[in-house]
């Protein structure tokens, strides 16, 4: 293992990661819910598809737009970071096949398992994340150093 | 109140991905490359998340209710079982391959990445096939 330390981002991730749990505890703490992505993304598909009303959705729905326009909010002036991806269409869509059904079977990701559950202290979510990441560690690695 | 509340939370969210960097699937996957160029900047965002989100769980157990007066709802279940498990490794396999999770994604999805298209698109397409195909069978 080396460490690309020009690429990493100490300062700016940690600030990055307490914004994020600021959101958290405001979603906790403000509507007494969790905010897991992938449980309120799911939510509101239920809701959307089965043609039920959409009010009590409503605070889920507002959550994900704010998710959608956080790219324009960003500071005025500074350029964004850069963002891109290394794989084709096939395995963007592989790839989001393969976390839509986990998600939904381990009933979380990065935020509600990751953030929320360790947050608190739940052993659940502890077993959920080191499995999604040993998998995410070995699909890297295989597909970067053996392919 | 409850609408304000939702929508702030999730645009701080955001602006959190985006300045940790983790809104980029590059910088992801190259904290998943144990064995090429580490970046470690992911664990620095869990950290700092965690550390704030320790402090809101303490607070919520005491607290009972939120501020818009509803009660606050900790998940309850504690199975460790073969979904849960199985359920991450999935996960686990197609965040290696893209690099996305469902709140980057969606960031990107805004800011107008077409690939964000193609994976979203995807995840909602798999969330519903567990739903409705998967999960039915695995519980007869």
């Amino acid at each position: 293992m080396s460490i690309d330390w020009i690429s990493f981002t100490p300062w700016m991730s940690l600030a990055g990661g307490l914004l994020i749990g600021l959101a958290t505890a405001i979603y906790l703490l403000g509507l007494g819910r969790i905010a897991g992505v992938a449980g309120l993304v799911a939510t509101s598909l239920a809701a959307l598809i089965g043609g039920r009303s959409l009010r009590p959705e409503l605070p889920r729905l507002l959550f994900l737009l704010g998710l959608l326009v956080a790219p324009w909010l960003w500071w005025i002036g500074e350029p964004q970071p850069a963002a891109s991806v290394d794989v084709g269409t096939g395995g963007l869509v592989a790839a989001g096949l393969l976390v839509g059904v986990g998600v939904r079977m381990a009933n979380g990701c990065t935020s509600g398992h990751g953030i929320c559950g360790l947050s608190r202290l739940s052993l659940r979510s502890l077993v959920n994340v080191l499995a999604f990441m040993g998998a995410g560690f070995a699909t890297v690695f295989v597909l970067r150093h053996v392919v | 109140m409850t609408h304000v509340i939702a929508l702030l939370s999730g645009i701080v969210f955001g602006l959190g991905l985006i300045l940790s960097g983790m809104a980029n699937p590059a910088k992801v996957k190259n904290f998943l490359d144990l064995a090429g160029a580490w970046d470690p900047s992911l664990v620095m965002v869990m950290a700092g998340a965690i550390a704030v989100g320790l402090v809101a769980f303490a607070v919520a157990r005491r607290q009972g209710r939120a501020w818009v007066g509803a009660p606050i709802e900790l998940p309850v279940n504690r199975t460790i079982d073969a979904r849960l498990i199985g359920g991450g490794l999935l996960f686990g396999i197609g965040w290696g391959i893209a690099g996305f999770c469902p709140g980057p994604a969606l960031v990107a999805l805004g800011r107008g990445m077409p690939e964000a298209a193609w994976f979203v698109g995807a995840m909602l397409v798999g969330m519903l096939l567990h739903d409705r195909v998967i999960a039915p069978r695995l519980s007869r």
